[in-house]
């Protein structure tokens, strides 16, 4: 067997009581595709930072190309051919691609003054490694993410790079990049560069990966050849919970529909849409990223107002320009970006559960009736499970499932007929995935109807009645969940 | 070839510096429509030595909001070592020329503005809550320990420096005469350097790069911190170059005179399009922002417009130069979008 290009024997690692990793080993061969996995917090981050040099393990020793080391620096790490490409790319967006990709190796030359003309060869010569495409004088905030990947990716080639880790790295990509992200890895590949690959998205881990790494809690709990490996398995080891798919029946659903759209459009973006859905049932809406779902879904609740056609909540014919007007007709909608557009991180959990219904939490004249305050967030912690130990505290302090309770929280609150969810486990760990999943069965059981706007199809087909398939801006078919599969909705979305 | 053009024109219209400089050209046409006035060589000089001050002050408030922070404690900075300097050349019946008292001020405000580097660079704490602390401690050095008042006479050497020209404009109509400051030369020299900096040097690329993210800079091997303490003495030095010039022009040495000029000087720096969220921005938009400034609060007396509403027409100014480029902003974010787009459908 070739010797290994990293070796990581018994790394451990606490943080102020936090046993971030224990005894964790694994080894990489020069050329291999290792995927590590977890869940948030399970100790990944911990551990690729003890091997990059920026934390010291309390335990444990690391080898490079059969050299040992107790500790390493950020610089001895670089120097022995590791780079890391971090979820941001640290890349400059208010600076053009050359200067982005010249910067590292300029500055690890140690150079003063800036030659426009190096800077520029070098540029050139990062990106023909990958025969990486692009405009070298555009400004990186202009560029696609994918494009800012290829970048870091360029940039961190320049050096003699013989273990990239990529943390996260297909998470803001379309199926057409993330495919294109994968051939340039199996290239990097072929001239030996072994790649460390951070995920926990598990069809990935199975395409691109030869041999894997769970930690669970900051211990080593599998490790292996991706090849024998399966998906209960792989749930299995994130998790520590073994689970059953829960395909979701509607039970309860009402004769009349409680909200309807009849052939509603926006000039350029979607037309003619129409459909219905009734209480009791959650209706699924896919389809790629430009055919117009998450417009859609901005429209019916308000914030994109419909131009043509009309909306009906109850029969009734509504007029819903604003959120606001949403929901006073009850209406919610969960964004698809809980972080920037549907939480306010730095405030309370406690008060991101009360906001949508904080004008019914008062007494006269507008105060805040604080023991009917307490009552609601006691009660919707409980209920959603939320793991905290005091609501009180930031709601950044959550993991992404969560957060994810929290918005539903918020809108739950407001005992909403119909509520709208965008994308509702991307960045959700598998358990809460699971458990969300869950919350959005059980709540349609109680008479909600919901929308799931969505392209993770095991999700679409896991938790709705109907499907409908959204292409271009129109809808392309209605599928009954129970008789159709992946591949029928996939050949209908593209 | 068709496309080369296309490109460059497209990166052109992109900036800001064209359409500052149309406005510009707008403006000093209807002053001289109106008033026949605006491009006499006088005026011309007048407004170049009105510039002086107020563009070395935009340098330093350059350099800093490209750095992703904000100043506000310059005037009180200029004016606490322009005071102290002239102060103590007055003591010690100082007859020497300005070399002392610049190298001085140099000295005071590269010690000041090391002050403002240190508690932003090292002790990472938000620049706006430095600059407006440390501008009150300046003032109230200037106040209570120096026991600040108005100096009448200034040193002879400053004195000779603050009257002496390159040259002497007149106008032939008018017969009024405007001298250009040797203190010009010194403006020019900063400009030349601090430009050359910004584009030529590793230090310069780095106050972008951190404007830009501070984390990457950092994860890329740049000193953040020093970068930003020595980014500090350097403004700290432009501002009390300014101060000096200011007293020599002016010929006494007022203590608050310069306080209040922060907020036009910041306005006129992103008015020439340094985006107020760090890292972009260029020293020649910078400049013409400024101008802008000077000449609408030097020659709106040749338009017919009373003094008194000198103010009202600068803030006017600020807010539609700045929500145009605020909305170039919104566009160009709305014309990615679409590119993104479109290139997912291909």
């Amino acid at each position: 067997m070739a010797e290994s290009l990293l070796k990581a024997i018994g790394i451990s690692k606490a943080f102020v009581g936090v046993q971030a990793l224990k005894n964790v080993s694994f080894e990489i061969q020069p050329g291999e595709i290792h995927c590590l996995a977890g869940e948030n917090g399970s100790g990944k981050s911990t551990l690729i930072k003890v091997i990059s040099g920026v934390y010291t393990p309390d335990e444990g020793y690391m080898e490079f190309n059969g050299k040992q080391y107790s500790k390493i620096t950020p610089i001895e790490a670089i120097n022995n051919g590791i780079q890391v490409i971090y979820q941001d790319f640290s890349v400059f967006s208010n600076l053009t691609v050359m200067e982005n990709l010249a910067f590292n190796s300029e500055l690890a030359d140690g150079r003063k003054l800036v030659n426009w003309k190096r800077m520029r060869n070098i540029a050139e010569e990062a990106i023909a490694k990958i025969d990486f495409e692009v405009d070298l004088d555009a400004y990186v905030g202009t560029l696609t993410v994918a494009e800012k990947q290829m970048i870091a990716i360029s940039r961190a080639l320049m050096f003699n790079t013989k273990l990239i880790i990529m943390d996260e790295p297909t998470t803001a990509l379309t199926k057409k990049e993330v495919r294109n992200l994968f051939n340039i890895i199996l290239k990097l590949k072929d001239r030996g560069i072994a790649i460390l690959f951070v995920s926990h998205k598990l069809n990935e881990v199975f395409e691109i990966s030869e041999n894997f790494t769970i930690l669970r809690s900051g211990e080593l709990v599998a490790s292996g050849s991706t090849a024998d490996l399966d998906d209960r398995k792989f749930s299995y080891f994130m998790t520590g919970r073994e689970f059953e798919k829960r395909h979701f029946v509607a039970t309860n659903v009402s004769e009349k529909p409680i909200f309807e759209a009849r052939s509603i459009g926006i000039e350029g973006v979607f037309s003619d849409i129409s459909f219905k859905v009734h209480r009791g049932e959650i209706v699924g809406i896919t389809g790629l990223l430009d055919s117009g779902r998450t417009e859609l879904a901005l429209s019916m609740f308000g914030i994109r107002p419909i131009e043509t056609g009309e909306l009906l909540i109850d029969g009734q014919q509504v007029s819903i320009t604003s959120p606001k007007a949403a929901i006073l007709h009850k209406l919610g909608y969960v964004p698809e970006d809980r972080l920037s557009e549907g939480l306010f991180l730095s405030q309370s959990i406690a008060d991101n559960i009360v906001i949508s219904e904080i004008d019914r939490l008062t007494k006269t004249a507008g105060v805040v009736d604080q023991d009917k305050r307490s009552a609601e967030i006691d009660k919707w912690v409980k209920e959603l499970a939320i793991a905290t130990p005091d609501p009180n505290n930031a709601c950044q302090t959550l993991s992404g499932g969560n957060q994810q309770r929290i918005v539903l929280a918020k809108w739950l609150a407001c005992n909403l007929d119909v509520l709208v969810l965008n994308g509702p486990t991307v960045g959700v760990d598998i358990g809460s995935k699971h458990d969300i999943h869950g919350i959005l069965q059980e709540l349609a059981k109680e008479g909600l109807g919901l929308v799931i706007i969505s392209d993770d199809l095991p999700e679409v087909l896991e938790n709705c009645s109907r499907i409908l398939v959204m292409k271009s801006g129109n809808f392309v078919a209605e599928l009954q969940a129970d008789e159709t599969d992946e591949q029928t909705i996939l050949s209908y979305m593209l | 070839m068709e496309y080369k053009t296309k490109r460059i024109l497209k990166k052109i219209t992109r900036r800001n510096e064209p359409y500052i400089f149309l406005v510009l050209l707008a403006l000093c046409l209807l002053i001289e429509v109106r008033s026949g006035q605006f491009f006499s060589s006088n005026n011309l000089v007048d407004i170049a030595s009105a510039l002086i001050v107020p563009g070395l002050f935009a340098i330093g408030a350059f350099l800093v909001i490209i750095s992703g922070g904000i100043d506000v404690s310059f005037p009180a900075l200029a004016s606490l070592s322009v005071y102290a300097t002239t102060k103590y050349l007055l003591d010690i019946n100082y007859e020497g020329g300005v070399w002392l008292a610049i190298l001085m001020a140099l000295a005071i405000g590269a010690l000041l503005g090391a002050f403002n580097g240190l508690f932003i660079g090292y002790f990472k704490l938000p620049a706006l809550i430095v600059t407006l602390g440390s501008s009150s401690v300046f003032k109230g050095i200037m106040q209570g320990a120096l026991n600040s008042r108005q100096l009448t006479i200034i040193p002879q050497g400053m004195r000779d420096w603050g009257t002496s020209a390159l040259f002497t404009a007149k106008n032939p109509v008018s017969g009024l005469t405007s001298r250009m400051p040797v203190a010009f030369i010194a403006f020019l020299i900063v400009l030349f350097f601090v430009s050359f900096m910004m584009r030529y040097t590793m230090f310069g690329r780095s106050i972008y790069a951190i404007g830009g993210s501070e984390s990457s800079s950092h994860r890329a091997g740049f000193n953040v911190i020093r970068t930003k303490f020595i980014m500090y003495i350097m403004v700290g030095m432009i501002a009390s170059l300014a101060g000096v010039i200011r007293v020599c022009m002016m010929q006494q040495a007022h203590p608050t005179n310069m306080l209040g000029m922060e907020m036009n000087i910041i306005a006129g720096v992103v008015l020439g399009g340094t985006a107020i969220t760090g890292g972009r921005g260029t020293l020649l938009g910078c400049m013409l922002g400024t101008l802008l400034i000077v000449i609408v609060e030097n020659s709106l007396i040749l338009l017919g417009v009373p003094t008194s509403f000198k103010s009202v027409f600068t803030g006017a100014l600020i807010i539609i130069g700045t929500g145009v480029s605020a909305y170039q902003v919104i566009r160009m974010n709305r014309t990615r979008r679409m590119k993104t787009r479109a290139r997912r459908v291909a």
